[in-house]
């Protein structure tokens, strides 16, 4: 068992309930996730591809995100804009609303928001789903059957999730957008051309393709957490649970790190 | 019948331990072509785990497994899908994939390891299997609307449905009614007759070891204490053979 756990990038279990512990783990998952990404990269060229199975993933991540990412963009487009105006206002410029709304949002906002609320929605989600099937031993059962279960199960979402994820920050970017310009144009009277045509002069292609690149890496990180979890639940329903909070905990806190280090990289491009 | 050529499970001295607590100590045992070989032992001895080794689903701390020839363990990734390819596996916990109708269930190692079916031969294969054992009409269910019962069929006849040469079944019977305990037990027989399949029966239930196995064996403290035909089997004086007897039968007393 130890020998085959290995390949889904485990490591063996320890005492819990301590902290030094707890923090034992929590560096043994961040070493595990590195394995199981070493895996995806390996099994990702080899054929068969699960397209099918990937187009449904895809949709499903999609499909579930969808109604809270709605609401949560047009509700941050618009608090932005109302908390951001009084602070313009007492410089006179508040007509910079549109463009320092869309910088923010662009920049930095909607990959973020999008990768939190995914990593709540369809991180825990799949380390449910896994946890579940790994308990309930359909992971072996696939496995017996001689299809690859980590391809048909953890590459498929991995890739769904990858891939979603910047349709899913532009949306929300969009979203939010449209919120701040209802608040824009019911007290600054800007009508909708104007208010976009200042909100995108200030992006630059640089922003653009960070935010592209971030949405990217928060989605993997969340497809591969989850996965990591779901694969590796332990016996008993108590474990898909914690499979599931695992995921999210772990996947957040990761995506707040890479926040950090690709705003820094891309600070520092800007200024080259 | 009993030429070393025939020899299709070959288990050689396993062992395996899990943190430390000993499992399997020095499993050994041949299975022959065609052979139908039933398994007892009580909850906890490791039956479970030694089906799962000779899958491949675990590795055993030491010793062999030979299934077709071929060393379990060694091999790699490939050859390993190509081997279970011949292997039926049937869960103690059915281990229906949730997601899916049992319609899916049933055509999903079908679709995946043979592209060249048509739609239609793969709707008469599933419905050929379903019928096999009685079921057909849960076609458009999902499992969670089924019977533990008739979860432990559908979750045979997905083995069933690829026509393997090896046929693992963890406790067929286990939570099944007399009756349909009879019917599973005519097709595990019926299975081995007509493709001349190698089966391993996990069971407690004797009735079921009587009447499809040709050879029984009994697990205790990680070895087999007793192999042969039903009969001698429990003609032996070991109390841990005696054991299952005396239960088995005593509602009759
Ligand atoms: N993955 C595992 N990790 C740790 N221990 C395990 C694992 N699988 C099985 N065991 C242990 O191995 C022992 C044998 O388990 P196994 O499931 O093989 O029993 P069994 O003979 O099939 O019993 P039953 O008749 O109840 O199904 C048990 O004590 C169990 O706790
Ligand atoms: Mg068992």
């Amino acid at each position: 068992m130890e020998k085959k756990k290995e390949v889904y990038g485990s490591v063996p279990s320890q005492k819990k309930h301590r902290i030094s512990n707890k923090i034992t783990n929590f560096f043994i998952s961040i070493y595990g996730i590195f394995q199981f990404i070493k895996r995806f990269f390996k099994e990702a060229w080899r054929p068969p591809y699960e397209v099918s199975e990937i187009i449904k993933q895809c949709y499903n991540v999609g499909y579930r995100s969808l109604a809270l990412i709605s609401l949560t963009g047009f509700i941050i487009g618009i608090v932005f804009t109302k908390q951001s105006r009084p602070s313009l206002a007492s410089f006179g410029a508040t007509s910079w609303l549109p463009s320092l709304i869309g910088i923010a949002v662009i920049r930095a906002l909607a990959p973020l928001i999008t990768a939190l609320i995914a990593a709540g929605k369809i991180g825990s989600n799949i380390g449910a789903e896994l946890g579940s099937m790994k308990v309930t031993e359909q992971i072996d059962a696939m496995e017996v059957s001689a299809t690859n279960p980590f391809k048909f199960l953890a590459v498929s979402r991995i890739l769904a999730t990858t891939l979603m994820l910047p349709l899913l920050s532009f949306y929300t970017a969009f979203i939010a957008m449209i919120g701040s310009f209802f608040n824009v144009h019911a007290n600054e009277s800007t009508s909708f051309t104007a208010f976009f045509k200042d909100a995108f002069i200030q992006i630059s292609f640089l922003d653009l393709n960070a935010s592209i690149i971030k949405a990217l890496v928060f989605g993997f990180t969340i497809g591969v957490t989850g996965c990591y979890k779901g694969f590796n639940a332990t016996k008993g329903t108590e474990g898909v649970g914690r499979a599931a909070n695992e995921a999210v905990v772990v996947s957040m806190f990761l995506v707040f790190i890479e926040e950090m280090l690709i705003v820094q990289v891309v600070n520092y491009l800007r200024g080259m | 019948m009993n030429k070393e050529e025939d020899i299709i499970i070959a288990i050689n001295d396993v062992e395996k331990s899990f943190n430390g607590i000993s499992v399997l100590n020095g499993i050994t045992i041949n299975i022959h072509k065609g052979e139908n070989v039933a398994i007892l032992g009580r909850s906890g001895s490791g039956k479970s785990v030694l089906i799962k080794i000779i899958a491949g689903l675990l590795l055993p701390d030491k010793g062999s497994v030979h299934v077709l020839g071929m060393e379990v363990n060694t091999l790699n990734a490939r050859e390993l899908q190509q081997l279970r390819l011949k292997i039926g596996f049937s869960f103690q916990s059915s281990a229906l994939y949730d997601s899916m109708t049992v319609k899916e269930n049933l055509q999903f190692p079908l679709i995946r390891n043979k592209r060249h079916l048509t739609g239609k031969e793969v709707n008469e294969a599933i419905n050929n299997v379903l019928e096999s054992i009685g079921l057909l009409d849960t076609l458009h269910k999902m499992p969670a609307e089924l019977s533990g019962g008739q979860r432990k069929r559908i979750g045979i006849a997905r083995t069933l449905i690829l026509n393997p040469e090896i046929m693992l079944y963890d406790e067929p019977t286990s939570g099944l009614d007399p009756i349909t305990c009879v019917e599973i037990n005519h097709l595990i027989k019926h299975v081995q007759e007509q493709y001349n399949t190698t089966s391993i029966i996990i069971t407690h239930d004797l009735t079921c070891a009587k009447t499809t196995a040709d050879n029984i064996a009994i697990i205790a403290d990680g070895k087999f204490v007793s192999q042969g035909k039903f009969n001698e089997v429990f003609h032996t004086a070991d109390k841990r053979v005696k054991g299952f007897y005396d239960y088995n039968f005593i509602t009759m007393k």
